[in-house]
Formats: C-alpha cells, sequence, structure tokens
C-alpha cells in the first residue's frame, strides 16, 4: 500500500477462444506490497486472466504493464526476471529434485550466474551463499525439517510450500498464487495462510491470490476483483465487496433478501 | 505436347506412389490417434509383407491369392496384435520421448530379423497384387496400369472407410478417447487395452496392404527402401496435421506427384539433382514440420493423470552406502589402472586397435549421454554431427594442411552450429517434432550433401592424417590409445560436470515441469539448444578421432542409419551415466568378436546386432535408465543392505531417506563412469555387457 504508483496494471484486457468470450475488458491493478484477491465462480475468467498476466496466453486487447514495463510479448522467464513468481494450482514440482534442490536451481535462475564455461570447469555447483539463502527462505516457510527430503515423499502441504519457497528464490515483487488451498484440508490451509502473512510481514511481497476458499480471501487480502462471466463484477476493499449482494448472488449463489 | 499436358502426365505417374504414402500415413495416423505412439517402425512392418508376400510367392511358388492372404491378412494383422500385447500396450501413459524410442527399436530390429530370413540382398521384380497387372486402361490422353490403378482404389476405400469410422463409430469416439488419456478412458468404463489391440491391428493390416502393393511400384524389395517409407509417409501425416486423414490423402498425392515431376525435369547427371528427387520427401518433412500452421499449434496433449507415475530413480550411487560408495571408488581406481596397464603392455596389437575404437565411439555415444539422458531430447541424426565434424576436420586438414587436432576443435564447432541451426525452429515444437525433423534432416543430408566430393571425397572417401605434437606422433596405436583415453576422459569429465552444474541443473528441473522452470526465469529454449549444440560438437569430436584413429574417413560410417543403430545401442544399455556410454562402446566393438566367437556367418552379423539393441531398445520406456544402470542401482542397494546388517547403521544419516547424503564429489561422479560392480567393459577376451 505504500507506492501510489501500481505494481501491477492490467488496462482493458480482452480475450476470446473462438466464439467464447473469456475476459471482456476487465481492469486489475495490484499495488506494491499489497495483498489483493480474485475471486469468482469456476469459468469467470479467473485463470485466463492470470494466464494472461504469466504470458501463457497472450490477450487480444488491452494492455498489461509490470513494475512500469509493458510486459505483453514478453515470454514467461522474462517476466519471471522481472519480479513476477507464481505457484500453480496443479503443482507443478521438479520430480527428480529434493526440496532444497529447488531453492537452489530457483537462485541460481534468479543470479543467472550459470554459463556452460563454468559448468565446464567444475565451477557450476551450488555456492555457500545460494545455500545460506535458501536455508533463509527454507526457515521462512518452514520447511527446514523436510529440506533433503525426496519430492516423491511430502504431503500435498508440503508440495505448496515448496511451490511458494521456489517461487520467493526469485525474490519476487508480485506473488501470483493460483488456488493454493485446493485439496489441501484446513489445518494445511491455515498453515499456508500463516506463511503467507510472514513471507508478506518479512519480505513485503505483493500478492495477487486466486481463490475459492473464502476463508483463505478473508485471512490474506484487502482488495478484492470478482470476476464473473468474463467481466468486472465488482473490485474494492474485501468486506464492503464481500458484503455487496450482486457478489453475493453471482458468487455465493445467495439470494439475498432486502 | 503442351508444357501442361507434360507435368499433368508426370503428376499422374506420382499418384499411384502418392496413394501408397498416404496409405502409410493414414496407418500412421490411426496408430498415433488411439495409442499416442508415433510408430517409426511402420515401414518396417511394411516390409515384413512385402517380403513375406515375395517369398511365398517367387520363392516358394505359392499362387498369389494364398500368398497375399497369408502376407496382409495373416502375418501383418498377427504382427501388429503381437506388437501391442508385448509392447505399445505397457508404453501407453509413457512420455513421448519413451514411445518414441520403443518405436525407433523396432525400426532398427524388424528389418534385421526379416533379413536373417530374407536375406540381405534387394530382390527384384516383385509380383503385383492386380490380376492382370499389365494391362493398360486409358483415359483420353493419359492412361493407367491396372497395378496402379489396384493401389488407387484400394487406398480410396481405406481413406473413406476409417474415415467413417473414427467419425460415426462408437468404436472410433472410444479410439478418440483414449488417445486423450486411456487412464481416464478406462475410469469412463472403456477398455482401453481392447480399442488399442483393434488399432495396432488395423494399422498393422494397412502397413503389409502398402507393403505388398508398394513393390511393384519400387520395381524392388529391399529393407531401406521400406524403412524410409516413413518419412514419406510421415510427411504425408504432417500434412494432415496427424490427425485429418483426407488432408493426409491429399498430402500423399502431392508429395507422390510432386517427386515425379521433378523427376522429369531435373537433369539426371548432377549429384545435386540425383539426391534432390528421393530426399524430396525429406526435405518436404522437414519444411513442413517447421513452417506448417497447424502443426505449430498443436502441442503434445498432456495426460491429466500423469501426475500420477513415479518419477525416475536417481543415479545408482546416491544409493550407495557410503562405505560402500568409498569402495567403490577405490575399486575404480584399481581398475582404470588394470585398463591402462592392460591396454598398453599385456594385449596384443589387434586388441589395443579395438579397445582404442572402443573409446572412441564411447567418446561419440556421449553425445547420446547428454542429449537423452540430461535433457530428455531425442535427435534421430547424431550421426550427421558426427560427418559434419569428421569430414570438416579431415577436409581441413587435406586441403589447407589445419593440423587435424585443431581439425577436430573447428570440426565440432561447425557440428555444433548445424546443430542449432536444426534444433531451433523444431525445439518449440516438442519431442516428437524435434526427432522427425531431425531424421528428415539426417536422411536429406545424407542424400544431398554427404555425396558431394567437396564434402566427403565422394566414393573414394578421404584420408586423414594422425596427429603430431611437437615430437609425440601419435602414428603409434599406443600414443594413439593414450590420446583416445585422454580425449574421452576429458568429454566424460566435461559431461559430469555439467550434470552438476548449472545446465545440468536447468535440465532436470526442465523435465520435472517446463512451465514451473520458466516460472523461476529459465530461459527453456536456451538451455535446450545449448546442450544439443553441445551433444553435436561432442559427435564431431569422437567421429574426427574415429576417422584419425583408422585413417580415413567415408560416407558409410556416418550414414543415417548407424546413427539409428548408434542410439538404440545406448539407450539400452543406459542413457543416464558415463558408463553406460562406455558399455555401448565397448559393446559396439565386442559384438562383432563374440559373435564371430560363436560361429555367426559375417554376413548375418549385422543383422544379428540390430536384432539384439533394437528390441534392447524397446525396453527403454519400461526402464528409462537402461539396463546396467538399473542393475548397477539394485545391486548397489543390496551391497548396502548387507554391509548395513553386517557393520550396522553408518556413522552420518539414514541412507533411505536422504535421496543426495552429500554433495557428490567429483570422484564420486566419475566413479559411476565406470563403476566395476557393473560387469567389467574392457578387458580383453570377452564382451562388456551381454545385452539381454
Amino acid at each position: 500500500m505504500s507506492s501510489p504508483q501500481a505494481l501491477l496494471d492490467a488496462v482493458d484486457v480482452s480475450k476470446h477462444f473462438g466464439g467464447i468470450t473469456a475476459l471482456d475488458s476487465v481492469s486489475l491493478s495490484v499495488r506494491g506490497g499489497e495483498a489483493v484477491g480474485l475471486v469468482g465462480p469456476n469459468g469467470a475468467g479467473k485463470t485466463t486472466l492470470f494466464n494472461c498476466l504469466l504470458g501463457l496466453l497472450r490477450p487480444d486487447a488491452g494492455r498489461i504493464r509490470f513494475d512500469g514495463r509493458d510486459l505483453i510479448g514478453l515470454p514467461v522467464y522474462r517476466r519471471a526476471r522481472l519480479g513476477l513468481g507464481r505457484t500453480f494450482q496443479r503443482m507443478e514440482l521438479f520430480s527428480e529434485m529434493t526440496v532444497r534442490e529447488h531453492l537452489l536451481v530457483a537462485e541460481r535462475a534468479r543470479r543467472g550466474t550459470g554459463r556452460l564455461w563454468k559448468d565446464l570447469l567444475n565451477r557450476g555447483a551450488p555456492t555457500a551463499e545460494e545455500e545460506a539463502e535458501a536455508d533463509a527462505v527454507l526457515e521462512l516457510v518452514g520447511l527446514t525439517a523436510v529440506a533433503d527430503r525426496a519430492i516423491e515423499s511430502l504431503t500435498l502441504g508440503h508440495g505448496r510450500l515448496v511451490e511458494l519457497a521456489r517461487a520467493l528464490m526469485t525474490r519476487p515483487t508480485l506473488l501470483l498464487l493460483d488456488e493454493p488451498s485446493s485439496g489441501l484440508d484446513q489445518a494445511e490451509s491455515l498453515a499456508l495462510a500463516g506463511v503467507l502473512g510472514s513471507v508478506r510481514q518479512e519480505r513485503g511481497t505483493a500478492v495477487l491470490l486466486v481463490e475459492h476458499d473464502l476463508a483463505m480471501v478473508e485471512r490474506v487480502v484487502e482488495r478484492l476483483y470478482v470476476l464473473d462471466f468474463g467481466r468486472l463484477l465488482a473490485s474494492g476493499d474485501r468486506d464492503e465487496v464481500l458484503a455487496d449482494p450482486a457478489v453475493r448472488k453471482a458468487y455465493l449463489g445467495e439470494e439475498v433478501a432486502s | 505436347m503442351g508444357v501442361l499436358e507434360e507435368v499433368l502426365r508426370y503428376a499422374i505417374r506420382g499418384v499411384p506412389v502418392g496413394c501408397i504414402y498416404a496409405l502409410v500415413a493414414v496407418g500412421l495416423v490411426l496408430t498415433f490417434k488411439t495409442s499416442g505412439v508415433f510408430n517409426l517402425a511402420f515401414g518396417a512392418q511394411a516390409f515384413v509383407s512385402a517380403a513375406v508376400f515375395y517369398r511365398t510367392h517367387e520363392e516358394y511358388g505359392w499362387p498369389i491369392v494364398p500368398a497375399f492372404v497369408v502376407a496382409v491378412l495373416i502375418v501383418a494383422p498377427l504382427l501388429g496384435y503381437a506388437l501391442d500385447r508385448v509392447l505399445f500396450r505397457h508404453v501407453r501413459t509413457a512420455p513421448t520421448v519413451a514411445k518414441l524410442v520403443s518405436s525407433l527399436g523396432l525400426l532398427v530390429a524388424i528389418p534385421a530379423v526379416v533379413q536373417l530370413w530374407f536375406g540381405t540382398g534387394r530382390k527384384f521384380n516383385p509380383p503385383s497384387i492386380a490380376p492382370d497387372p499389365g494391362r493398360i486402361f486409358r483415359f483420353g490422353e493419359f492412361s493407367v496400369s491396372a497395378d496402379e490403378l489396384t493401389t488407387i482404389v484400394v487406398t480410396l476405400l481405406v481413406v473413406v472407410g476409417l474415415t467413417a469410422l473414427f467419425r460415426y463409430s462408437a468404436l472410433g469416439l472410444r479410439m478418440r478417447s483414449v488417445v486423450e488419456s486411456p487412464r481416464m478412458s478406462e475410469l469412463a468404463g472403456v477398455n482401453a487395452d481392447r480399442v488399442g489391440s483393434v488399432a495396432w491391428v488395423l494399422s498393422s493390416l494397412l502397413a503389409g496392404l502398402a507393403g505388398v502393393l508398394l513393390a511393384p511400384l519400387y520395381d524392388s524389395v529391399d529393407s531401406i527402401t521400406f524403412t524410409i517409407l516413413i518419412v514419406a509417409a510421415t510427411a504425408a501425416a504432417a500434412f494432415g496435421r496427424l490427425s485429418s486423414l483426407p488432408l493426409t490423402l491429399a498430402g500423399g498425392i502431392v508429395l507422390g506427384t510432386a517427386q515425379q515431376v521433378l523427376a522429369g525435369y531435373l537433369p539426371l547427371d548432377s549429384v545435386l539433382a540425383q539426391g534432390l528427387r528421393p530426399s524430396l520427401p525429406f526435405l518436404m518433412l522437414f519444411l513442413l514440420l517447421l513452417f506448417w500452421p497447424g502443426l505449430r499449434q498443436q502441442r503434445e496433449a498432456a495426460d491429466p493423470l500423469s501426475g500420477v507415475d513415479p518419477p525416475p530413480p536417481s543415479l545408482a550411487i546416491t544409493y550407495a552406502d557410503p562405505r560402500v560408495a568409498r569402495l567403490n571408488r577405490i575399486a575404480f581406481l584399481v581398475f582404470l589402472t588394470a585398463v591402462l596397464v592392460g591396454a598398453l603392455f599385456v594385449v596384443n596389437g589387434y586388441w589395443l586397435f579395438l579397445i582404442t575404437q572402443g573409446l572412441v565411439y564411447t567418446t561419440i555415444f556421449l553425445s547420446i549421454t547428454v542429449l537423452t539422458g540430461m535433457s530428455g531430447q531425442i535427435s534421430l541424426c547424431p550421426a550427421v554431427f558426427a560427418g559434419v565434424g569428421t569430414f570438416a576436420a579431415a577436409q581441413l586438414a587435406e586441403q589447407h594442411g589445419v593440423p587435424i587436432l585443431w581439425g577436430m576443435v573447428i570440426g565440432a564447432v561447425a557440428a555444433a552450429a548445424v546443430g542449432v541451426v536444426v534444433a531451433l525452429p523444431a525445439l518449440r515444437l516438442g519431442g516428437l517434432y524435434l526427432a522427425l525433423a531431425t531424421l528428415a534432416f539426417a536422411l536429406m543430408v545424407e542424400n544431398v550433401v554427404f555425396p558431394l566430393s567437396w564434402v566427403s571425397g565422394g566414393d573414394a572417401g578421404l584420408d586423414v592424417p594422425r596427429p603430431q605434437i611437437g615430437s609425440i606422433d601419435f602414428a603409434d596405436d599406443r600414443a594413439f590409445f593414450l590420446l583416445a583415453f585422454a580425449v574421452f576422459g576429458i568429454v566424460a569429465t566435461a559431461v559430469v560436470f555439467i550434470r552438476k552444474g548449472t545446465t545440468g541443473r536447468y535440465l532436470a528441473a526442465l523435465r520435472g515441469s517446463e512451465v514451473a522452470a520458466s516460472a523461476i526465469g529459465i530461459n527453456p529454449v536456451r538451455a535446450k539448444i545449448t546442450v544439443f549444440a553441445l551433444s553435436a560438437a561432442i559427435a564431431g569430436i569422437g567421429g574426427t578421432m574415429l576417422a584419425s584413429l583408422q585413417g580415413s574417413a567415408s560416407i558409410d560410417e556416418f550414414s543415417s542409419f548407424v546413427g539409428l543403430f548408434w542410439i538404440v545401442l545406448v539407450v539400452t544399455l543406459g542413457t543416464r551415466t558415463v558408463d553406460g556410454a562406455v558399455n555401448a562402446g565397448m559393446a559396439f566393438i565386442l559384438m562383432p568378436e563374440l559373435l564371430d566367437v560363436l560361429g555367426v556367418s559375417s554376413s548375418l552379423q549385422v543383422p544379428v546386432q540390430f536384432a539384439l539393441f533394437g528390441f534392447g531398445a524397446v525396453t527403454f520406456a519400461k526402464n528409462p535408465e537402461g539396463v546396467v544402470e538399473a542393475n548397477k542401482r539394485k545391486s548397489i542397494q543390496a551391497v548396502s543392505r548387507w554391509v548395513v546388517r553386517h557393520f550396522g547403521e553408518p556413522p552420518s544419516a539414514t541412507p533411505e531417506l536422504a535421496t543426495s547424503p552429500e554433495p557428490v564429489t567429483v570422484l564420486d561422479a566419475l566413479e559411476s563412469a565406470g563403476a566395476p560392480d557393473t560387469e567389467a567393459p574392457v578387458p580383453a577376451g570377452g564382451p562388456a555387457s551381454s545385452p539381454t
């Protein structure tokens, strides 16, 4: 909330698939350090918007700026280097690596110091500095105890934390979280929300949370956007938006008598 | 006669061949659509039926009808059914590259098995199934023989019938669902196995039909012609975006006619023209893969349930108890010393030469270790890269007096550059298309570029000198052995370092999840192209060493088929470790010796080897780490358990939980480069690794 300038600024983004309008002039902005939620029923266009922001899809119209730079046309990895971190709804982990190795490879990617000639001279292994960096993040998200475990032996809850930790290693200024609580039990969700809180406190990372679980949304975000049928239904302060009858009708399926 | 009419006349001559291309392409699309396997062995299956038909009719004197029934209606479907039951059913959920390697194994093995029965030579004047093949039908100005007409009619019937099957029948619907996700379909109550079997039987029948129809048009039956048919058919299938049958038919006919028109107008005497006509399908496939818009959008669909598969096991050495690892290290040093001393002072000149050759081949094979083992991609043109490097070095040495070792470096750079040019456009399309594009490229270069005398010295080949550094003359075989050992050592060490370094870790991340790797800022194309170029450079270095050892370079050593054999060999024995490559290199050299000892006549040795390792590669999908590495892992685990039982837990961590208990040191890694707990690769007298 500190900077008045928006960190992420998407203006009038539209996307069509054949005859279907997935996004119809949707605008959304996130300021530095702020936590913003994006909710809506399935099929509302949340994932499409997400993919446009991340570069997996190219919007048909509109512009997306991040940290003062135009994102349209930039490949996924370039956006990541600008400070856009993400986690996945369906877990995307590196199956052959341990938890720590996930973090170390992300750290190397952030530093961009890897060169083929260094590998050839056997100077490609993680440095002490990188290890320290990884240890700090492991501590922050509470994965120290399982740091050297193979990824296949972790629970889903731990898996999500690994994704979060891996994203944090790139030192993002904005974290995009794609339904992080899906598939988690309540205790795991709560733990995740707690970790997100401490991450924001310590790192000042802005968060854009796509989520179904309203308990999670209420716990984490300050502002909320509601999408429905590809259009922006409401946006603003979390509590006000959640109290909006139109939102309750579209999203919660409630007929509000009044 | 008008120009247009002349063109038309040539074009019509191409229609029957085009129909065959289409027939094969339709069979390809059929199995690709239903089992997700791009069956590279399809042409080989066509060869089976053609060979059976020829042999039963011409040599056993059977009449046409029973010969046809046996070849096409019995042998071909049975073959398809067997392949499905034994192999493809089990790889349905495997990754694309694993499926490709399985079918590549068959492409190498099937013709070899047939040759053991049919003979390795080319047979002429194959029979036709048309009742009166010579009869000519006239349509105004144009004429078609009964033979050709049969082909056209059969193809049209097949395409129409299959299109209807896919669109309108319940079986077609099930087939389409099985492609999308076999596991999902099974959850929905579809018997995916049965659907797969039907598709394989049907497609194999088409292969058989195509084989029998094609033989008279080509006027001969030989394995290469048929096996390469796959490329032309793939071009036609690519035209139909690997899914549309009518478009596939159109693609086949366009290709067939274009070939004939080209043949009619190009002068026959230039090498370029002679090479261009037969390689038109390769060229067309290559261009289609790169520029045909439908293909670019089509990504390999990921099975939504693919996440249920466990990841591949770690390298064997990471499972070792620390004490076992230490023992291993000592044993490796002892073994290394024994090999060096043995090669230099014990064995005779013949065996020294063989061992050196094995080392040089190992160096070449490390290019496959890097590409397939580390980045999970597959290139079907390793021999082209080896050839580019070798011919560049040889020409520089011969024409410009460049020392051969410098030539080797320049050749490696040239090979890497060619690799980048080939792979850059194809990489974006994914594993299957990279494989097909490299196969097309290999055949094209083999036919058009390599025969040129300024490249390869033509039929005579090129003389390649042994290197000389100061007063050390490597013309001496012992000296050259040490050089080959040094070059192998440097390349192997580089491979190990890269695996541990940034590049290797990026590639491991990309193997795990490409989207996630991109999301942390890894540039996937750059990582893959780096390793592709590296692989090409290694092949170039190995090729030059080979030529220098033998004193000459010729195109036969770098033909695309030789390259395919290299791949199946390395894949069988292990792509992920250096010792897989060592075993492959030694097997390459020792197999002929072993077959000699066993009394296999020299004319059958090549088919026997092709069959053995072709079938060996088929196990890749089940066992992606290679036979040797898998057994090594098991034996290391067993020894570690034994040590723990008798000497108690190691002082440090529990080995089962930690996948990588301590940072792997150079020695640790190098030790997996030739750990002696598998069969010892080198010493004289016996084969390294018996392929089973």
